[in-house]
């Protein structure tokens, strides 16, 4: 068979036909992909939960609400309850100081406001320096962020011990620091501002 | 030509990225790693068999005038089912791969290979080549990478060698370009270009 | 403020040729001479401020009221792909020997990945139409000063002794990576 003429009605046709064809097959790509998506999604936010607060038995992923930041927009607090006890609230919170942007953690407080554990879940700091933000520390070596463990914000400063406050920075890896407790104190304004702690 | 010099045309003898010089940005993007750039290059090896199939299949359908923006919708449409499905199958991954699986749509290897080879021979030609071609992309990538991840991070395919940090300068920007223009080199010679 | 902020890391911290690594083809290929890689420029530059107002409407008003998202990767490169058409039949014109100076380079606009690349960033950077389209022209200055810096310093390569193995890609790489790492050192501005 010969090559199509373009001729405007072939060249409408042709391509109307194509992208209907395209769009279709798409669909069903998309309906056939979007649970897995939402159980991947999901499975993460649980699984970071489990990281950072105590142990509970319920399931903080569906009791998730929000509270206002302050700052015109709110962020998603995941309660862990053991009965009918809150042991500790897991906030997703952000920063946007980090040396290259954008920085998501979870962090676990206790109703006290202490904070349990931090889990890092986007960051896209230098590898080496910022991006050792990651780290867990294990026995004999601690890491950055083991620094926080236990600490209330109430009664530590949350700023790099340049900046005047108690913390210690990652070296070489200031502005990533300071992005850290720039999250972390919003985590906490939040937890405040809902009444929480 | 037959079809097992086509599909070994790719690997070294037209490689796309090391010999005809196209498919740049992801190679230095997803680099970093040798897992990262073999993942990269699998993914556009799928979009480059299903474009290059449909398109041998359509190409009488389609008019001359309206064959490139024809192109594109097919091969955007492949790109968006690579996207998808590791969105939900490996989303570590797709995650490390972030913008550059949605830009495989503009990597000039792929509309390349429409233009120069899918929309003027057979349909199991086409696939041939695409395998081929896709499969020499991974393995430049995948060379690349291991270069990158050897002097970078001290690690072959994810496991560590040494403690502590490489010469970090690999892993990141420069050392992208760096390795890259050695790695060129270095074939050119091979090439006595 | 925040605009200043969003300029000043496009441009300098995070470049999108030599931190983000879009837009590499055009770079290596169209720097020879500071002239044509002005051009270049400014018609990328023309085309990533237009696409990214285009996508944008697109993606807010469209894809998401409809949850057709996953159209996004066909609607935002055939948009691309028509905006370089009309660049094209522009620049025919009004400047014919600039024209024929980008040749074929010209409709490879399309496939430029620092255009679709700024077009879904700024998606999932949150940004709103006017910071989207600062983001853009910003990116499109940063592409523009790799390229005019590159293309200057190819001028100068003309006259010095490279081995041959290294010439043409090779030694073009290597003095990209050099210019990256002295672009990281603006890493403290903002």
């Amino acid at each position: 068979m010969a090559k199509l003429e373009s001729t405007l009605k072939n060249m409408a046709l042709s391509l109307t036909l194509i992208s209907l064809g395209a769009s279709a097959l798409l669909a069903v790509t998309n309906s056939l992909t979007l649970k897995p998506i939402e159980q991947q999604k999901v499975a993460k936010t649980v699984s970071a939960i489990s990281q950072v607060v105590p142990e509970f038995d319920n399931n903080p992923a569906a009791e998730m609400f929000r509270v206002p930041t302050g700052e015109g927009d709110s962020l998603e607090i995941y309660p862990a309850k053991k009965g009918s006890d809150i042991v500790g609230y897991a906030v997703k919170t952000y920063t946007n100081k980090g040396f290259s942007g954008f920085i998501s953690l979870m962090i676990g407080f206790r109703p006290d406001g202490s904070i349990v554990n931090i889990n890092v879940l986007e960051q896209k700091e230098t590898p080496g320096l910022g991006a050792k933000m990651v780290l867990q520390g294990t026995d004999g070596k601690r890491e950055f962020k083991d620094q926080f463990i236990d600490k209330n914000p109430a009664t530590f400063a949350l700023k790099v011990k340049k900046d005047g406050g108690q913390v210690d920075a990652i070296t070489a890896a200031t502005i990533s620091s300071r992005a850290f407790c720039d999250g972390i104190q919003r985590a906490y304004k939040t937890l405040k501002n809902g009444g929480l702690i | 030509m037959n079809q097992m010099k086509n599909f070994t045309k790719g690997f070294i003898r037209e490689n796309p990225i090391l010999v005809l010089c196209l498919g740049n940005c992801p190679t230095l993007a997803t680099t970093s790693s040798a897992l990262n750039g073999m993942g990269m290059g699998l993914a556009t090896t799928f979009v480059l068999i299903g474009s290059n199939v449909f398109i041998a299949a359509l190409a009488n359908l389609i008019p001359d005038k309206v064959r490139i923006p024809a192109f594109i919708v097919v091969i955007a449409t492949f790109v968006t089912i690579v996207d998808l499905v590791m969105q939900a199958y490996v989303p570590s991954l797709y995650a490390t791969l972030g913008i550059f699986i949605p830009l495989i749509v503009v990597n000039c290897i792929v509309l390349g290979r429409a233009e120069a080879y899918a929309s003027k021979n057979s349909v199991l030609s086409s696939a041939v080549d695409g395998a081929g071609m896709g499969l020499g992309f991974t393995m430049a990538l995948g060379v690349l990478g291991a270069i990158r991840e050897l002097l970078g991070s001290g690690a072959f395919m994810g496991h560590k060698l040494i403690q502590g940090d490489g010469i970090l300068i690999f892993i990141l920007a420069p050392g992208a370009f760096i390795a890259f223009g050695y790695l060129m080199a270095v074939v050119n010679k091979i090439r006595k270009v | 403020m925040e605009y200043i902020l969003i300029i000043i890391s496009a441009i300098f911290v995070n470049n999108v040729v030599l931190a983000q690594f879009l837009g590499i083809c055009p770079f290596l290929g169209v720097s020879n001479k500071v002239q044509t890689a002005s051009g270049m420029a400014a018609a990328v530059t023309f085309v990533i401020v237009l696409a990214t107002m285009v996508t944008y409407l697109i993606q807010v008003y469209v894809l998401v009221p409809l949850h057709i998202e996953f159209m996004q990767t066909i609607t935002f490169i055939l948009v691309i792909a028509a905006l370089v058409q009309m660049v094209e039949i522009i620049l025919k014109k009004i400047s014919q020997p600039l024209y024929q100076a980008l040749g074929i380079f010209l409709p490879l606009i399309t496939t430029n990945c620092a255009v679709l690349g700024v077009a879904i960033l700024v998606v999932k950077k949150h940004y709103n139409l006017l910071e989207g389209i600062v983001f853009g022209g910003a990116t499109a200055l940063g592409f523009g000063l790799a390229l005019i810096i590159l293309a200057g310093i190819r001028e100068q390569l003309e006259l010095a002794n490279i081995p041959k193995g290294m010439q043409g890609i090779p030694i073009l790489l290597i003095i990209s990576g050099i210019l990256a790492m002295a672009f990281m050192g603006f890493a403290g501005l903002v």
